[in-house]
């Protein structure tokens, strides 16, 4: 269908230490004792999409992706991994790659999106609209789990900056305004071009950009070379597409997307003009194509479209990109989005390799995991949380709505609650954590009790 | 007593069969006959000693169930010939008969040919059939012994046949005793030389023929219907009678004969009528379709019943299933696909657009297909557009126009000179699609507006019907040339696409009115000509367009309005249609349940789960030539009467180009 995929891995985030390392990048963060980029991959690999660029920043970290990824998908996919500095940015990211862009149109997607969404859809509504552009959208997540509302106060203060505003059009498929994070003030400014040539612009707060993108290559490279100083794509390639849509500058006069817009261009042949006439008027036209038309106006404008796909109420689209975005996809991949992980759940609704044991009197709740060759010990209880591989557990542990990855060694007698706790960790005989980030291989007393804390190695 | 029988025997039989073996049959149930069948199958020659064992078989047997004595009894002797049932045992005798070979063949057929028969007659006569025609064959043809031989061999031929009958009256055979007897006492007669032998095998046979039977029974109530009427049939019998006679003569050619002839008509007769247009109330083909199709297709529930065979799906998932699938459907050119999916979602309409938008698609998929190895050019192309085709007649049903094109595109492909290389190739496919949008398309347009220019004149008001590419441009050139007329636009829900229209014309300066269909007739009054577009003209002068247009053109008749309708040529078809109910196309029923900008219109919302409601949205309708008073084609404006000329004097030429 000539699309190329670029599947953007990022490097090691800042947003998400401790949890991550050069050892684990963001891609390889287990979510379900999965790593988080292969629920990307997956989706991909159902949708008949083989050929792919993985696109990680740092050399370390690459070298940790495409060992994975080559050993897990070694017959099903083929997979080049590219290597980018860190801190280039989305848009350098693509930069980097570009040489080996060819295809029509390319596919970008985020590798820390967890989603059912059929690509194919967000594929082909770019399709046919012959857009620029084609940013999926889904609907923005509740942080936080509904019961434990108390999120560490970290979390708190990021929130705000999740806030998108998006403006679209009244037949929901184009792309208005958008305008993300930093760039949200007191005041919205909207385009009075835009605005009067749609007629009406819906603005919404409720929806997320998901960071997969179709774009037309041809105009994105063009971008790209032509504003050097864009550096990530959300930020301010999409943005400044979006903004130019009705005026479309000299750096998008490419053949690509005048011909579809057929009428505004002046052809030498009269029978190419009528044909693309006939075609054009078909239809309603889009406002694009008044606009390019209207009245007044003797030399006819440029314009490009950006269109959007909302994905369907009925699908679970989320981005991990935080720390509370990363226990919430964990608990909600055991959970409601369950078929997502891959794992066939028991009857308990829960997930228990075979290999694993369980003392007397330990109960696993619904919405767990517990994984291969971990060990509990007596009157152990665990609800809604994620056990990696090989931990040692002893008697008396509580574990609610927490992620404990491999190889942890948990002390008689500890409560964790609505922690993420990294491999290797050894949490010694009563220790208590609530709401805390514990950093691979750091010890915690016994004892101690922390709350909402950051705890790692330094 | 055997032997003496044996020679009247042999034409009796025959001639009693028919005369009361059916009436017993009928009377008795035919139960009788099965068994006796069998026996008087063989009859003619063999049959005597078969049947004295057979019946003798059948006392024994009948205490217990008849089969299984038969079953064991017989495996002994004529296991080989049991367990071959039919095709065994005609193998196991053609050895011993060998000089009856030709006979023998024959009797084969009768046996198959019986089979089809059996259906008619009754499974007793069957075996008497068999055995009766072996028997009048031979000896008719003077070979007593092979004859014998032979009638043998075919009676184990017709026996299995019968088996199959028998198999579906079970009970026949065993209650047959009474006519059976007497056909077995002339059976019995007729015996010849090779009673022994016939004996041991016509038992054998019979228990084969009996657990042939009880094993093809199931495989019979299958066929249940046919078996029963020819049990009850007494007219089986008379038909057996006649089969004889008739095998005397040339036997083997005339059943061979009957079987070529029966079979091979049906299957010419299906390749020469031309493939029916698909019903889709015909449940069982709609499953296939399906099958077939890549677009998961939803029928729609509630279905207008006159319409039931016009295909209806739920319009709502098509779009998203589609999208979906985007990466899985690597068999269609990424270019089709998006004609497909503009087709679906509405984004392209209008049967000029369509045609041009899928002669593109067409462009660039044939750009870039590359020749698979081993294969030819001409076919797998031919093929690869045909795949093309119904991918996107499962996205939205063709209109007329792009089924001309289509053939266009496939003769032109066709006629391909073989030396060509497959660059040269597609050089010259594309340069044909580009002619044909030019020529057929483009420059008939021109030629449309310059013949129906002439038809307007100052002061005139026109009245038009929702969208038209053709009126638009006779409408936009009028104006260019500075003729004053008004144009009142009739639109109509749910499409509204007068609205585009009104737009267009209202930017360009022209003075319009807009109005519904539902004011038509209040308007016309000071209308002077109406101008119509149309998806087809079919070849009795019938205009095939919008929903609506029939409408216009009745009321502009009746006003006695001239009614101009402005077709290129390339759409006018060879179909003839007198209604448009047997040919349309339902649109999605949702659109005209919602009104455009009226949110607090829902009345009808989840309508499709009140059972005793039936939207219809009907795209098309046909408007009889007697309301056409000219049609504006690129040919020149002609009457409707002259359209069937037009497409039968440029039709070759058109096609070939």
């Amino acid at each position: 269908m000539d699309f190329q995929v670029v599947v953007l891995a990022g490097g090691v985030s800042k947003k998400l230490l401790p949890l991550v390392s050069k050892e684990i990048p963001n891609a390889l963060l287990p979510v379900a004792n999965r790593p988080v980029i292969s629920y990307v991959l997956e989706l991909l690999e159902l949708s008949n999409l083989k050929d792919l660029i993985v696109v990680v920043e740092g050399e370390d970290a690459a070298l940790n992706v495409g060992g994975w990824i080559s050993a897990a998908y070694a017959d099903r996919l083929h997979v080049e991994v590219a290597a980018v500095p860190e801190d280039v940015g989305t848009a350098g990211a693509i930069r980097a790659i570009a040489h080996h862009l060819t295809a029509k149109d390319i596919l970008v997607v985020s590798g820390d999106l967890v989603s059912d969404v059929p690509l194919g859809a967000v594929a082909a509504t770019h399709r046919r609209h012959d857009a620029v552009v084609t940013a999926m959208l889904c609907s923005a997540p509740v942080s936080g789990p509904s019961e434990s509302g108390s999120s560490g106060g970290k979390d708190k203060t990021k929130k705000p900056g999740r806030y998108n505003l998006i403006g679209l059009d009244p037949t929901q498929q184009f792309l208005l305004h958008i305008a993300t994070g930093a760039e949200v003030e007191k005041d919205l400014r909207v385009q009075k071009s835009i605005l009067r040539a749609a007629g009406e612009i819906e603005i919404r707060a409720d929806l997320m950009d998901a960071h997969l993108y179709a774009f037309k290559r041809s105009i994105l490279q063009e971008v790209l070379d032509q504003k050097g100083t864009f550096h990530s794509l959300k930020h301010d390639v999409l943005p400044y597409l979006v903004r130019s849509q009705l005026k479309s500058e000299a750096l998008l006069n490419g053949v690509a997307q005048v011909e579809e817009n057929g009428t505004e261009k002046i052809i030498a042949q009269s029978n190419q003009q009528m044909l693309s006439q006939i075609l054009a008027n078909a239809s309603e036209r889009t406002f694009h194509q008044r606009y390019a038309l209207s009245p007044n106006g003797t030399s006819f404008r440029k314009t490009h479209k950006c269109c959007v796909y909302i994905a369907g109420s009925n699908r679970y689209c989320a981005r991990l990109n935080s720390i509370q975005a990363y226990s919430d996809i964990n608990r909600d991949v055991i959970g409601e989005a369950n078929h997502l992980s891959g794992y066939s759940f028991s009857a308990q609704n829960n997930i228990i390799h075979p290999s694993a044991e369980l003392g007397a009197k330990t109960t696993v709740g619904p919405h767990c995991m517990l994984g291969e060759g971990s060990q509990m010990g007596d009157k152990c209880s665990v609800k809604r949380s994620v056990i990696g591989r090989h931990c040692r557990i002893g008697a008396n542990v509580k574990v609610v709505n927490s992620i404990v990855m491999n190889h942890v060694t948990i002390g008689d007698g500890c409560s964790i609650q609505g922690s993420v706790i990294c491999s290797n960790v050894q949490l010694q005989e009563r220790a208590v954590l609530k709401d805390c980030q514990v950093g691979a291989g750091f010890v915690v007393a016994a004892g101690s009790e922390c709350k909402g804390e950051v705890l790692a190695k330094k | 007593m055997d032997t003496r029988r044996a020679p009247r025997a042999v034409i009796d039989p025959k001639v009693r069969k028919v005369g009361f073996f059916a009436p017993p049959e009928l009377s008795q149930s035919g139960l009788p006959d099965p068994i006796s069948l069998p026996s008087s199958s063989l009859s003619p020659v063999m049959i005597p000693p078969p049947r004295h064992s057979s019946e003798n078989l059948l006392h024994h047997a009948r205490p217990l169930a008849p089969t299984v004595p038969g079953a064991s009894s017989v495996s002994i002797e004529g296991s080989v010939v049991a367990g071959g049932s039919y095709g065994s045992s005609s193998e196991l005798f053609p050895a011993p008969m060998s000089p009856a070979s030709s006979s023998y063949s024959s009797s084969r057929f009768v046996g198959g040919g019986d089979g089809d028969y059996c259906l008619n007659g009754a499974a007793v006569a069957s075996p008497g059939r068999g055995g009766g025609k072996a028997a009048t064959s031979f000896p008719r043809g003077g070979f007593e012994s092979p004859a014998v031989k032979a009638s043998s061999v075919p009676a184990s031929g017709l026996t299995t046949v019968s088996v199959v009958n028998d198999s579906s009256l079970g009970i026949r055979g065993r209650e047959k005793a009474d006519n059976g007897g007497g056909s077995a006492l002339e059976a019995k007669d007729q015996a010849t030389n090779s009673k022994q032998k016939k004996d041991k095998t016509t038992k054998a046979e019979r228990r084969a023929l009996q657990e042939a039977q009880r094993a093809a029974k199931a495989a019979a109530k299958a066929e249940g219907n046919k078996a029963s009427g020819t049990v009850t049939s007494g007219t089986a019998k008379p038909a057996k009678a006649i089969k004889p006679p008739h095998k005397v003569d040339n036997s083997s050619v005339a059943v061979s004969e009957k079987k070529g002839c029966d079979r091979p008509p049906e299957k010419d007769r299906k390749k020469d009528v031309p493939q029916p247009r698909m019903q889709y109330d015909d449940e069982s083909r709609v499953e296939k379709a399906k099958r077939r199709a890549v677009v998961k297709q939803t029928e729609a529930r509630n279905r207008v019943e006159l319409f039931r065979h016009l295909p209806q799906y739920e319009h709502g998932s098509l779009l998203p299933d589609l999208e979906a699938k985007f990466f899985q459907l690597d068999t269609v050119h990424p270019a089709v696909y998006k004609a497909g999916l503009q087709y679906l979602s509405g984004n392209i309409s209008g049967s000029n657009a369509r045609c041009i938008a899928m002669l593109q698609a067409f462009q660039d998929a044939i750009r870039d297909y590359r020749v698979p190895p081993e294969k030819t050019f001409v076919r797998d192309l031919t093929a690869k557009i045909s795949s093309y085709v119904s991918f996107l007649i499962e996205c939205r049903p063709l209109c007329i126009s792009m089924g001309n094109a289509i053939k266009f595109l496939k003769t032109r492909i066709a006629k391909l000179p073989l030396t060509l290389s497959e660059s040269e190739s597609k050089a010259s496919l594309h340069s044909d699609i580009e002619r044909f949008i030019n020529e057929k398309i483009i420059l008939a347009d021109k030629v449309i507006v310059k013949h129906a220019v002439t038809k307007i004149r100052d002061g005139d008001v026109l009245l038009t019907y929702g969208l038209s590419s053709a009126v638009e441009m006779i409408l936009l050139h009028a104006h260019k040339l500075g003729k004053q007329f008004r144009v009142i636009i009739v639109d109509s829900r749910p499409q509204l696409r007068g609205k585009i229209l009104l737009r267009r014309l209202v930017e360009k300066g022209l003075s319009c009115t807009y109005t519904q269909i539902n004011a038509l007739s209040y308007i016309m009054h000071e209308v002077t000509r109406v101008f119509l577009g149309a998806s087809s003209v079919l070849s009795n002068g019938t205009v095939y367009s919008g929903v609506g247009t029939a409408c216009v053109a009745m009321i502009a008749h009746s006003f006695r309005v001239p009614v101009l309708v402005c077709c290129e040529a390339y759409k006018f078809s060879e179909r003839v249609q007198l209604d448009s109910i047997c040919s349309n196309e339902l649109g999605d029923p949702e659109v005209i349940s919602k009104v455009l900008g009226r949110e607090d219109v829902n009345y009808l919302d989840g309508w499709a789960n009140t059972e005793n409601l039936q939207l219809l949205n009907l795209i098309y309708d046909a408007t009889p030539s007697d309301y056409i008073s000219m049609i504006v084609t690129d040919y020149g404006m002609v009457p409707p009467t002259s359209v069937p000329v037009i497409v039968r004097e440029y039709r070759r030429e058109q096609l070939w180009i």
